[in-house]
């Protein structure tokens, strides 16, 4: 196959990996988008093999590998529960990360293959661009495991920080741009693996200092990086398909980053720095003065809801912890039995990844025309008679609109205390993430139902 | 005087990065989770790289350190393809509309 006949495949399925993309912009037309998707691929590993016309053993192996692989990549697929999302998300963006690593490797390792030179004497540009890509492959790699560790509940979601871990990082971050130029005049293949070795390190440092309740701007940030390192590769391997696909992914993941920084009214930058939640203990020791609360249980509020006339629903991060989502669409079907009106609101950073709610109330069939963001469903709970706030906390307080000493000043928050009352599912009064006390507790309209979420909900289904 | 093909990489790269950014906006904001998953899924695309770099060469030579590399590349790549786009498919599934007359 001719080397341009090659770059118009590859170009196809570029264009097919945008339709894919574009397929996103509404539930009905994404299906087909997923297809497009799936059909670039095959396009681009389809051609790639018969490009190499190597059809001996490499290539009974390469078919080995590619089932190997997919089998364990469908087999993950299909048994992992949806409330697991973000996890997976994680550890899928180390593999690109790792795979980025062994390509840059092997490209660094047999340059001839790429046509971009010979061993010791690889072109200036490409190896800028492949250490780029390997830098930044090894950094998603490594940061993305740590993701994964907290995401999972095998470390602890809480920041690590330490005196002088910036001053480190500026440290290493030097170091590495040295090493590219060191590496770029000598060719010296251990300033190579010291490269990858210092960039697997940043991507652990960089990680551990940012709390649980950031992970969906980590996610989103790991998920840009894992573009960028493919765009390197791309350069490298002067692949149109990779540069578009590496382009496509890298900002993407940055807009999301950045919605996800908006829905809490922090820079990126903030977010990055970490340690937020952990210098919180002030506020948090101020509000063990007790106030007075109202708590009720579950026939209080089947009373309360089966009376209304329109609710809405608030789910958070404990939905997700308690599975409760099954048991939550349950209640909510006795409830429109009943004639009420009922509807879901999202807040931007509801979960541990970007429309990590949407997933879940989406398996539990609650039909995707009932589920509100934040800015469309906002004016509502004032004329809602129940909001029912399952699972969320910091995305509700309305400290958020009123101190400006609090570190959620100014983050948008949806105003279910608008709504003639406010039914709070939680296990106990502590704070939530932001290690702030939810002034909601107290107020007069609020009654708070201590219980799991999943257990409560049910409690209510049955007395409605 | 010839222009490096290097530049011509380059505005496909930019153009594809502001292709990106209107095609993201627009998504809506309850597909965001399976926009993650099928993005890791097609920047895997990586792995044709990987192929080129497993199949250098004879069969003499997949044994070398570059070929080895390029065949665990394909392994990770491969999991990824499969398991991004069919755990997109699961859970755009999932997303249905409210049924008409109830």
């Amino acid at each position: 196959m001719s080397a341009n006949l090659l770059a118009i495949f590859y170009l196809i399925s570029g264009v097919l990996f945008i339709l894919a993309l574009r397929g996103l912009s509404s539930p009905e037309t994404s299906r087909q988008g997923n297809l497009f998707g799936i059909i670039g691929m095959a396009i681009a590993i389809g051609v790639t093999i018969i490009s190499t016309g190597n059809f001996s053993t490499g290539f009974i192996f390469l078919i080995i590998f590619l089932i190997v692989g997919g089998s364990i990549g469908a087999f993950i697929a299909f048994k992992i529960p949806m409330t697991a999302m973000p996890e997976l998300v994680a550890g899928f963006h180390s593999l690109v990360g790792l795979a980025a690593v062994f390509v840059a490797i092997s490209a660094f390792l047999n340059p001839e293959v790429f046509n971009l030179g010979f061993p010791g004497q690889i072109k200036i540009a490409s190896l800028i661009e492949m250490s780029l890509g390997a830098a930044i492959g090894a950094i998603t790699f490594t940061g993305s495991i740590i993701a994964f560790l907290k995401l999972r509940g095998l470390m602890s979601g809480s920041p690590i920080t330490f005196t002088g871990q910036h001053f480190i990082n500026l440290v290493l971050g030097i170091i590495l741009i040295g090493l590219i130029f060191y590496l770029c005049n000598t060719q010296n293949e251990y300033l190579f693996w010291s490269l990858i070795v210092i960039s697997l390190l940043v991507g652990i440092l960089l990680i551990i200092p940012i709390g649980g309740a950031d992970m969906p701007v980590v996610i989103s940030m790991l998920n840009s990086y894992s573009g960028w390192a493919a765009a390197g590769i791309g350069f490298t391997l002067e692949n149109s398909a990779l540069i578009i696909t590496g382009a496509l992914v890298g900002s993407s993941g940055a807009i999301l980053s950045y919605i996800m920084c908006k829905g809490m009214n922090r820079s990126f930058f903030n977010v990055i720095l970490g340690g937020w939640g952990a210098t919180e203990e002030s506020s948090k020791s101020s509000s063990k003065e007790q106030k007075p609360v109202k708590s009720g249980n579950a026939d209080d509020a089947a009373f309360l809801m089966k009376n209304a006339s329109s609710v809405i629903i608030v789910p958070g991060y404990g939905m997700a912890v308690a599975q409760a989502q099954h048991a939550l669409r349950e209640m909510v079907d006795s409830l429109k039995k009943n004639g009420v009106k009922v509807s879901y609101a999202i807040h931007p950073v509801a979960g541990r990844m970007p429309g990590h709610m949407n997933v879940l109330l989406a398996e539990a069939n609650v039909p995707y025309d009932e589920v509100f963001e934040l800015e469309d469903i906002n004016n509502d709970f004032a004329n809602c008679d129940v909001a029912y706030v399952i699972g969320a906390n910091d995305v509700t307080n309305p400290i958020a609109k009123t101190d400006p000493q609090s570190p959620i000043y100014g983050m948008p928050i949806l105003d279910v205390e608008k709504s003639k009352s406010v039914l709070f599912v939680k296990r106990s009064l502590s704070p939530g993430y932001a290690g702030i006390d939810n002034d909601l507790f107290y107020r007069e309209n609020t009654l708070m139902l201590f219980a799991d979420a999943k257990k409560m909900t049910e409690d209510i289904t049955k007395s409605l | 005087m010839e222009i490096d093909p290097f530049i011509f990489r380059l505005s496909i790269f930019i153009l594809a990065i502001f292709v990106g950014y209107y095609v993201v906006w627009s998504v809506t904001p309850s597909l965001h989770t399976p926009l993650m998953s099928v993005t890791n899924a097609i920047s895997s695309v990586i792995i044709v790289g990987a192929i080129v770099a497993a199949l250098a060469g004879d069969s003499s030579n997949i044994f070398n350190t570059a070929n080895i590399f390029g065949f665990l590349a394909i392994v990770l790549a491969a999991v990824n393809i499969f398991g991004g786009f069919l755990v997109t498919h699961r859970m755009l599934a999932m997303y249905k509309k409210k049924k008409k007359n109830k």
